[in-house]
This record gives structure tokens, sequence and C-alpha cells, in this order.
């Protein structure tokens, strides 16, 4: 998915406060990361260190948007897609998880995690 | 040839026999483990000691209500079930349970209130209140270290296939099954709480994160809603069916009421 979602930038910064929000879905509740200000990071994911290196935005960003592209079976939730999805709550109804600047400032951030731990 | 098609139609017939396990293997943990063993240690402790689980203050209005005429007959349930209970102990390890006059699936919080309804000519109580939790706590207390044992063959068959298909049903905006977490991930981390194999022997149970006691059927609810999904309501028939299939996946657990979870 190389193409951006959004004319803005991803902001790297911007990115690692959403990824952190625990309103909204946050990465930390299944992955580790390097964020050592937060406790807890779950374990039902792999560990998002280094993360940056192993694939480029555009891979980063279909794995945001729409994981079960990749592997229809997994738990990761799809960011940015309403289809095939059933029984959703009401406040949550015609909404994405992420908007589509979130998206892009997630990857931005994600994209800066080359080291691995 | 004609060999063959028979073999073909006898494995048709045996599929269908034992439905979505014959394709797939059951997920199901085996044995059981108990929600108790996922918890922290100052949790289990909260549990362990009678005098300090919160959940007693249910279980003693529970006694209480227990002994009070309710409704125009002027009876109680100690009237007919025993003075400290005694006629009902191991009843709610066996629920839910189709009724044979009725054909209904029902729980214990069903069977409390049709007992008011039709026998003590008392106003049913309303789904998780304080009274209806109270009670259900105390009945399954009596039952306390009876092993769970629901049937789900006969009668009971189709209220189980509608519970298992809701288990296995992904919902919600974040598009999640029950059994991709209490089933293939139970142990694991979210956040900081370990998911548990979603057993429901302990309920009602005292919740941390309620600061009060829950009904199987509100932990549904929160389950739900946490993964951003349409509830259905308690009491609903969904949620009977669903309580069927999570309490017969804990068959031989034994009932830890009142529980206390985090």
């Amino acid at each position: 998915m190389p193409e951006p979602l959004t004319a803005e930038p991803g902001n790297p910064e911007r990115g690692r406060l959403v990824v952190r929000d625990l309103g909204a879905a946050s990465c930390l509740i299944c992955h580790a990361m390097p964020i050592p200000e937060e406790p807890d990071h779950g374990d039902i994911g792999p560990p998002l260190h280094g993360v940056g290196a192993r694939f480029t935005p555009a891979e980063l960003r279909q794995r945001l948007v729409d994981p079960k592209a990749i592997d229809p079976d997994t738990v990761m939730p799809s960011y940015y897609q309403l289809e095939g999805l059933r029984d959703v709550l009401g406040r949550f109804v015609g909404r994405t998880i992420y908007t589509a600047q979130q998206i892009e400032d997630v990857v931005a951030y994600l994209a800066t995690l080359t080291e691995d731990p | 040839m004609r060999a063959a098609l028979t073999l073909a139609a006898l494995g048709a017939v045996l599929c269908g026999a034992l439905g979505a396990s014959a394709q797939e293997p059951d997920p199901t943990p085996r044995p059981p483990i108990s929600g108790y063993d996922y918890m922290a240690r100052a949790t289990q402790e909260l549990q362990d000691d009678d005098f300090v689980n919160p959940g007693f203050f249910a279980i003693d209005r529970g006694r209480r209500l227990w002994s009070e005429p309710a409704g125009a007959s002027g009876a109680a349930c100690a009237d007919c079930h025993g003075a400290e209970g005694e006629g009902l102990v191991g009843a709610a390890a066996r629920l839910p349970a189709v009724d044979p006059q009725t054909g209904a699936l029902m729980n214990l919080e069903g069977h409390i209130n049709d007992c008011r309804e039709s026998r003590m000519n008392a106003e049913p109580y309303v789904y998780e209140s304080e009274d209806l939790l109270a009670l259900t706590a105390y009945v399954s207390h009596l039952s306390r270290g009876v092993p769970v044992a629901v049937a789900v063959d006969g009668p009971a068959a189709p209220f189980f296939e509608q519970g298992r298909a809701l288990f296995f049903e992904r919902r919600g905006q974040l598009d999640l099954s029950c059994t991709q977490c209490h089933d293939a991930r139970a142990g694991q981390m979210l956040r900081g709480d370990r998911i548990s194999q979603g057993h429901v022997n302990g309920f009602p149970i005292y919740r941390l994160k309620w600061f009060a006691m829950g009904s199987r059927h509100r932990m549904f609810e929160w389950c739900n809603t946490s993964l951003r999904a349409e509830p259905f309501a308690p009491g609903s028939p969904e949620y009977l069916a669903l309580e069927l299939y999570v309490a017969w996946r804990g068959n031989g657990l034994p009932i830890e009421t009142p529980a206390v979870r985090r």
C-alpha cells in the first residue's frame, strides 16, 4: 500500500502519542514497544522493536489498514476498514479505529523503530 | 462404485452428526483451568478468605432474602428448598438446563424469577439487580466445590450449537471472537491483564474493576462492548445459549462462588 492516505505527511511524534492512547485501541494492548514510560505491554502480537527496519512504510501501512489481506485469521484488527464487520457498537458505526491521519502518523512513528531491543 | 457411494454417504452422515468438530479439532483447552489460576496472588487471597471476600456481602443479603416471605403467596424460598438451602445443593452446577415442561433453556436467574412469578406470585427481579445477584450468589455458593456438569445433549443440543456458533463468531469493530482469546491465547497478556480461559464457575463474581458483583451475562456484555460490538441483553436467548456453551467448556471445574476477579 505505497500511497499515503493523506496529503499531510505522517508525524512520528504525534504517532507515538496515538499508539499510547489507551482509549484508542492502543498498540500496547497487544505489542511490546520501545516506550519504557508505559508499564505492562501486551504479548499477543510480536514486539515492534525494529519493525521499521523489517518493513517499508508501504508494508507497515498495509498491516495497519487491513492486516487481514495478508492473513485472514489474524487477531490484529484492521485499523482503517469499514467492510466485513458485524454488530459494531452504535457509537463506532461508520468509523474506522484510526483516522487516515492517525494511520499516517503511526506509520511514520513505526518507521523510526529501526533498532532491535 | 456403489460401495464407495455408500461410504461417502455414511461419512457425510457422521460428519453431520458430529457437527463442526468433525471438520476441525475442538480448540477448547483440556483440562479446563479456572480463572482463579490466572489471577494475581493478591486477588486470589481476597477470594480465599471468606471474611475479607467482598462477595460475601451479597451472599449475606441473599441468605436474608432466602427466608423472607415474598409476594402474594407469603412463601419464602426456604419454605420449599430448605432453611439452609439444602434442597438446592448442586443445582447451580447443572445450569443452564432445558426445562422439561416448557422446553426453554433456563439459567439460575431464570429459575429464581420463574419461581417468583409462577409459585410465589411475586414480581420477577430485574436482571442484574442487587437482589437477583444476591440470591444467585447465595444459591450458587450452596454448590461451592461441586464440579460443573451441564448437559448439552438431547433437548439442550440446539441451544449448545447456537452458543458455540456465537463463541466462534467475529464481532464488533475489533472483529474478534471469544475463541480467539479464550481458547487460543489464554495465559497471554493484554496490557497488564492475563487472558483467562473464560470459565464461569465462579459467578456471580466480585469484580475489582466494577467494585461490585456481576452476573455471567454482565461479563459477556462487558466483553462484547470491549470488542466494540453491540452486546445482547442480559437474559436474552443469545446470552443463555452462550452461557450453556461456556459452562460446558468448564465442565469438571468446581463452583467457586463468590469468586473474586480483577
